[in-house]
């Protein structure tokens, strides 16, 4: 092997280039790496962002009408939306309002819980 | 007692009578009137202050207290790292005969010299690091690559100018604008030239906004720094942790010698991604970093001793550093131009200059440019891409030297 410590001229020269080459190839690969897994991030995302999608109702089909008269499902009350506070949480404050306006918990309309800082 | 000889003593073992007594005595003197400089420059022109102040006063002390032809001397034993590199000495690749001797720099200096250092600061880096617009925009891995183009122009350079090939690709690696990339790769390679290449390369790095412009403005239109690029898209917290992981193991089964730097540099990016090591995160970031940047500093500028660093090979290696500079910022400005071409003009050929690494000073740089060009231009987050690219990039160049002559 060629003595690479007194390096000569052309020598030197192939180093450079490959060295550069070597850079280039390495960091390329990686790109394509890359490329691939922002690929599949994005179709997992696709994929997700169709299945929480809510369904646009068909204008042809026939519009439900919703009959306020008939009464709600126990338990039920609406969504709930929850802001840095644990469901755990929500269920014992909802629950103590409740019991403190001494009204049924499915007579109640919670809009949201935030935790206040 | 005979106090008139403990005073000629005192006396004469005095640094003050060194500089006039010992060969090359005045040498030291130039050297302490560098490190007031290097001082000056760190804490009043704040060029890389953390590290030039290290670098500075672990310059004063070892010219404060090693003279050639003194006795004993309680900070670094310059002849010691010579007889542990000399394959015909007893203390050839031993630490215990360093240590039977060493003064305090010497033993900082045993980091420096295991690769230790360079490696904890890239773990340090990692953790600081938000790859996000890497991975929001790979091809900008293609800037870090074409902005490697100093390295081994310098390379070249050095070679031509007479410097052996380990040497020669210790400057080279200047122009990749990393500290402790440099650092690493010279202890490998050309311990002898550790000063002067780690002054060369952090003053260049601090020098960035100055060296910079005038070559991003030569190199392109008016038309092309006004360019306005569209936002990058979001990504994922899922990318973002298997980022690391997967840089790690592909560079690394590429070039096994990356393996301490980008092996560091992608746990120190985990520790931060994954959520649940944030106090691992923090410390990398904050107090190991910090503790080893203090270590580091000293003991390179402790190197910085006279007899070492006076010479004609120092002034080469400050040029041929400011040449290899130079380069790389035209050989990512040549990407951005080709990027800007093959994109039809949708991509700001300014924000090539970044992929030289020098994070995030040279993405500042391409920010402060194109706004100078366009107010509403925010440059910024684009070129972070080509920025941290050039971080890897220039680990890579560093393995393939390593490999070749290490």
């Amino acid at each position: 092997m060629e003595d690479l410590v007194n390096i000569s001229i052309p020598t030197a020269a192939g180093t450079a280039l490959l060295g550069y080459a070597v850079v280039f190839l390495g960091l390329v690969m990686l790109m394509c790496v890359l490329l691939i897994m922002g690929l599949i991030s994005k179709q997992r995302k696709a994929k997700a962002e169709a299945a929480n999608a809510i369904p646009v109702p068909d204008r042809a089909a026939p519009v439900l009408e919703l009959d306020n008269t008939l009464p709600k499902a126990s338990g039920t009350a609406g969504e709930l939306k929850l802001y840095d506070t644990e469901p755990k949480d929500a269920a014992m404050i909802m629950a103590i309002v409740a019991d403190s306006l001494g009204k049924p918990l499915n007579e109640l309309r919670f809009i949201s819980i935030r935790e206040v800082k | 007692m005979d106090i008139t000889g403990v005073l000629q003593k005192l006396a004469s073992e005095s640094g003050f009578a060194a500089f006039f007594l010992t060969e090359g005595g005045w040498k030291n003197l130039v050297m302490i009137i560098l490190a007031f400089v290097l001082l000056y420059l760190g804490i009043v022109k704040k060029f890389e202050p953390l590290l030039l102040c290290g670098i500075a006063f672990g310059c004063l002390l070892s010219n404060l207290s090693y003279f050639i032809g003194m006795g004993h001397n309680a900070v670094y034993h310059p002849e010691l790292w010579a007889a542990f590199l000399d394959e015909t000495s007893p203390a050839y690749h031993s630490y215990g005969a360093i240590m039977k001797e060493a003064g305090l720099l010497d033993f900082f200096y045993i980091g420096v010299k295991a690769g230790i250092y360079p490696s904890l600061i890239f773990m340090g880096v990692g953790a600081m690091t938000d790859f996000g617009p890497l991975l929001a925009n790979p091809k900008s891995l293609l800037l870090g690559a074409a902005a490697q183009l100093g390295v081994f122009v310098a390379f070249f350079g050095a070679v031509l100018l007479g410097f052996t090939g380990p040497q020669a690709a210790s400057i080279g690696i200047i122009g990749g604008a990393d500290g402790p990339t440099a650092i690493f790769l010279t202890t490998k390679l050309a311990p002898e030239l550790l000063g002067p290449i780690a002054i060369a390369a952090y003053s260049y790095m601090a020098l960035i906004p100055m060296i910079q412009p005038p070559i991003m403005k030569a190199m392109t239109t008016d038309k092309m720094r006004k360019v306005k690029m569209v936002q990058s898209r979001e990504v994922s917290k899922t990318e973002k942790i298997i980022f690391p992981i997967l840089v790690a193991t592909f560079v690394i089964l590429l070039l096994p010698s990356t393996a301490p730097l980008i092996g560091c540099l992608m746990l120190g990016n985990l520790f931060r991604e994954c959520g649940v090591t944030d106090r691992l995160s923090d410390t990398a970031q904050n107090a190991l970093m910090n503790i080893v940047t203090i270590f580091l500093a000293t003991s390179v500028g402790a190197t910085m001793v006279a007899q070492n660093f006076l010479n004609l090979d120092t002034i080469k290696i400050v040029v041929l550093g400011l040449i290899a500079f130079g380069i790389s910022t035209v050989g990512g400005l040549i990407g951005g131009l080709i990027m800007y071409r093959t994109s039809g003009g949708k991509i700001n050929p300014l924000i090539g200059s970044a992929g030289v690494s020098a994070v995030p000073m040279a993405a500042r740089v391409s920010q402060d440019v194109g706004r100078r060009y366009n107010k509403n231009n925010y440059l910024l987050m684009h070129a972070m891409g080509p920025n941290v690219a050039g971080v890897i990039g220039s680990a890579i160049a560093a393995g393939f030297l390593l490999s070749v002559f290490g």
